[in-house]
């Protein structure tokens, strides 16, 4: 099983250079320079300050600094989506054992911050709580980690992860930004310690919080990846009006935000700073889908749902909606540009993706009227969000109506609108969303397999053939034969059933002041964010 | 007037039996408030589990609610709630986890602070405008003070602290090459005069102005109203000074319904702020309030209630108190 891991690499690596638009403009490349202070805004408060628990990006950006990783994605070059490089560990391991068995060795005197060393001891204390949480203790990502059947340490510099198959989406998982290694000592005291506090091994020391405004960082002065951090510090502020964050880039209160702007934002910062400004873009690992609610008519005759899918003009979408939406590429199910995701050539033959919509909507006529709905009506729900959901959502009602189908929206605060998708389950048609933080289309699908095999699938579907390609996929080693089982996967999913519509993959625009150096956009919001590259020259 | 009884027991009494009503007015904002929240469908932990969209696992679902005890018969909450408001103890935020009583402590002060400066504002441009207009009527002055205040009225002080940030930002870069705007981190007054000015002043400004709108034209028709009385015609008659007559006969007696409007509006803006304070990014009470009902946090959306329905019964009988000291005419029952 050498070679899976082999062949793996290979394949990946491969697609990983041809892998992403991600793009600067701008900047210049110059010699890392110490000192200073980043002052950048985040959305949104983090409701604790436990990775393990939480989903939110808002926790990602300012507290990941805190912390170290077992792997994670190359920093010099996260807009890989197969480059994993370490962290705490000293060597990428190959898997022994059929490929069922990665061992980690450890770097040897890494410091937390209250002077205690790491060892192998705490990222196995840290895995068994992410992967096999105790009773009562809130693991939010456990289900990355099917495959994995133990973690042990057989000495204190020495990771050992026992799966139970060889699985291509385990590194991918183990690299998950929010797996922030903890200590073993904390966590044998009160598995809940992290959540009000933080006490990690990263580039950057915890400084103060307040309340609602701000969370502070410094240099870390033991930090192993010599020479780094570069900057004094850093002021993560919480700004939840996207107005407020671009006009304080635009008043140098703020150097940069990591989530991402509009594109007429990033114009309207452009026209104002001009060289003074760098803008970083790439496409994003999010996705939304519009979703049928199969347990209501007619979205229970596949022909309906084809004709929704086959109505939608994508390409053109593409092409226009890019221009006021954080959307662009036109992808499947797997995240454009990934080795397993579908070519253009291949997602030409999926219905909603020929190339000739003339076609396309003649044939979704044919089908409506077929099932008896030539005139449907029906509800959109959608998620009280402008970027991208309302506006993706305005524009499908029009792509619907030009088959003949007449759709009004129902808009919900983000409460209320999961409350309709979870538990009342009253929607015609919902706007969903898929947003990953590190690229594994292995487990990224999941979100369109049956609903009891997966928590967030709001279709209310079982697909068992669909099932059985999933785990098919997760249990193949051979990267061409994922490949194959993920075009079967992809067809059945959006084509022969069309359980979902996916719209546009996400657009992701940061710009930022032009002496911010040494970040690196990614295709994730929650990636590459331990600031530790990042310095300041001005 | 009770007979026997001092005019200053009397005021005792009136103090005691409105601090005595006080209390069935919380329990009834505390009931509203409680059955409203929770009509609203979701909670905070499926708000904290939206993040990614993909693996939304039912068990750390389940968890976060037995934490919260959302999991618990509402009528067992409300008690736990009601008991709470009692002691002064809210618990904590559903959502950060940290005692609600220091998190609201956090932004108060702010908060408090942009209500004065902007009280400060209001009256400095309402008293001395709503009189001139007054005096003035049907001049151009007048007429000059009532679009300023119709204006204020019709702005809404967002919009306006919106403008405020982007017209420092275009005339900065334009004047000085380098685009200035107000700081979006707090600093005590006490710690950073200069920065905490340079911070506060503009949403004082914007939210001032609209307050100020009000209180011009309750000024000016107050005023207008007095001017006409028979005992201002009698000092005119007797040859007093118009400034002396203004000042000490009319505008006192005119103060009344302002003092009324200065009231309701402080108390607003200790809890109402809720857009201007995204808008300059101020870490104050408004801003609380809206973060704490879109993240569904029970216990902080309850305890902000409480405290801003406290603020205006308080600042009601601020008012008054007051009304007894401005015209002696009043008494208290």
């Amino acid at each position: 099983m050498k070679t899976f891991a082999m062949k793996t690499a290979t394949a990946l690596a491969v697609g990983a250079a041809l892998a992403l638009g991600g793009g600067v403009t701008g900047s210049a490349v110059a010699a890392p320079k110490k000192g200073g202070t980043l002052t950048f805004v985040v959305p949104a408060e983090p409701p604790s300050y436990d990775g393990h628990k939480e989903t939110t990006f808002a926790l990602i950006h300012p507290i990941a600094p805190f912390y170290s990783v077992l792997i994670r994605v190359n920093p010099d070059n996260p807009a890989s989506t197969t480059d994993f490089r370490c962290d705490l560990c000293t060597e990428m391991p190959k898997p022994t054992d059929g490929g069922t068995t990665y061992t980690f060795k450890i770097r040897k005197g890494v410091q937390f911050s209250d002077a205690t060393e790491l060892t192998a001891h705490d990222i196995v204390a840290t895995y068994q709580k992410i992967i096999f949480p105790p009773q009562g203790v809130a693991s939010a990502r456990k289900a990355f980690y099917v495959m994995v059947d133990s973690v042990t340490a057989p000495d204190p510099y020495t990771v050992v992860f026992k799966l139970k198959y060889p699985s291509g989406a385990f590194i991918p998982a183990l690299a998950n930004p929010y797996n922030f290694i903890y200590s073993k000592a904390r966590l044998d005291q009160d598995m809940h310690w992290y959540e009000k506090n933080i006490m990690g091994s990263g580039p950057f020391l915890f400084e103060s919080r307040e309340a609602g405004a701000v969370i502070r960082g410094k240099a870390n002065p033991h930090y192993y990846h010599k020479g780094k951090p570069y900057l004094d510090g850093f002021n993560a502020i919480f700004a939840d009006k996207q107005s407020l964050r671009v006009q304080a880039i635009q008043g140098d209160r703020a150097a940069i935000e990591f989530r991402g702007f509009p594109p007429k934002s990033r114009d309207d910062l452009k026209k104002a700073l001009g060289k003074d400004l760098t803008v970083q873009e790439s496409d994003w690992n999010c996705v939304l889908l519009a979703t049928p609610n199969t347990q209501k008519k007619p979205f229970d005759d596949v022909r309906v749902r084809r004709a929704l899918t086959l109505a939608i003009d994508r390409w053109g979408g593409s092409k226009y909606l890019s221009q006021i939406a954080i959307v662009r590429a036109v992808g499947g199910v797997a995240f454009p540009g990934h080795p397993l995701a579908a070519n253009k050539a291949e997602m030409q033959k999926i219905a909603g993706y020929w190339p000739d919509l003339k076609k396309s909507r003649a044939e979704a006529r044919r089908l409506l009227k077929e099932a008896g709905v030539p005139d449907l009506k029906f509800e959109l729900h959608n998620r009280g969000v402008d970027q991208p959901y309302k506006i993706v959502g305005t524009w499908l009602i029009d792509q619907w109506k030009q088959v003949g189908v007449t759709v009004t929206q129902r808009v919900q605060p983000t409460g209320p609108f999961y409350d309709t998708l979870r538990k009342k389950k009253d929607f015609d048609v919902s706007l969903d969303f898929n947003c990953q933080a590190v690229v594994n289309p292995l487990l990224d699908v999941a979100k369109f397999i049956s609903d009891d095999k997966t928590g967030n699938q709001y279709g209310a579907y079982q697909d068992r053939d669909l099932d059985k390609l999933f785990d098919a996929m997760n249990q193949e080693g051979d990267p061409k034969k994922q490949r194959t089982l993920m075009r079967e996967f992809e067809k059945r999913a959006l084509d022969d059933q069309a359980w979902n519509m996916i719209t546009l993959w996400w657009y992701r625009i940061i710009p930022h002041r032009s002496y911010v150096k040494g970040w690196k956009i990614s295709p994730s919001h929650y990636l590459n964010q331990d600031l530790s590259g990042v310095w300041i020259e001005k | 007037m009770a007979a026997g009884a001092s005019p200053s027991g009397i005021m005792y009494q009136y103090i005691l039996k409105r601090l005595l009503l006080l209390f069935p007015t919380l329990v009834g904002a505390a009931v509203l408030v409680f059955f409203l929240m929770r009509m609203i469908p979701g909670d905070v932990c499926e708000l904290r589990m939206a993040g990614t969209g993909a693996y939304f696992d039912k068990e750390a679902l389940k968890i976060c609610q037995t934490e919260l005890g959302l999991d618990r018969p509402m009528m067992v909450q409300f008690w736990e709630f009601i008991k709470g408001v009692f002691v002064f103890d809210f618990g904590n935020s559903m959502y950060t986890g940290y005692p609600i009583v220091a998190e609201i402590g956090l932004r108060f002060e702010l908060s408090l602070q942009v209500a004065i400066m902007a009280t400060i504002t209001a009256i400095v441009l309402a008293i001395p405008l709503g009189t001139i207009s007054a005096i003035k009527q049907n001049t151009w002055i007048d007429y000059g003070v009532r679009a300023f205040s119709i204006a204020g009225i019709a702005m809404p002080s967002f919009w306006l602290g919106i403008l405020i940030i982007l017209g420092l930002l275009i005339t900065t870069k334009s004047w000085f090459g380098t685009a200035w705007m107000p700081p979006i981190q707090y600093k005590p007054l006490w710690v950073d005069p200069v920065y905490n000015l340079s911070m506060l002043i503009w949403p004082a400004v914007a939210t001032g102005y609209r307050y100020s709108a009000v209180a011009t034209r309750m000024t000016r028709s107050a005023m207008l109203e007095v001017l006409r009385e028979d005992y201002v015609r009698t000092a005119r008659a007797k040859g007093l000074l118009e400034k002396i007559i203004i000042r000490r006969h009319a505008l006192k007696n005119s103060l009344l319904p302002v003092v009324t409007v200065i009231g309701i509006e402080f108390a607003f803006l200790m809890g109402g702020l809720v857009v201007t304070e995204q808008v300059f990014n101020l870490n104050g009470l408004g801003k609380l309030f809206v973060v704490s009902v879109t993240n569904h946090d029970y216990n902080m959306t309850q305890a902000l209630v409480m405290l801003v329905v406290t603020v205006f019964v308080l600042t009601n009988f601020v008012v008054d108190v007051m009304y007894g000291w401005l015209d002696p005419r009043i008494h208290y029952r």
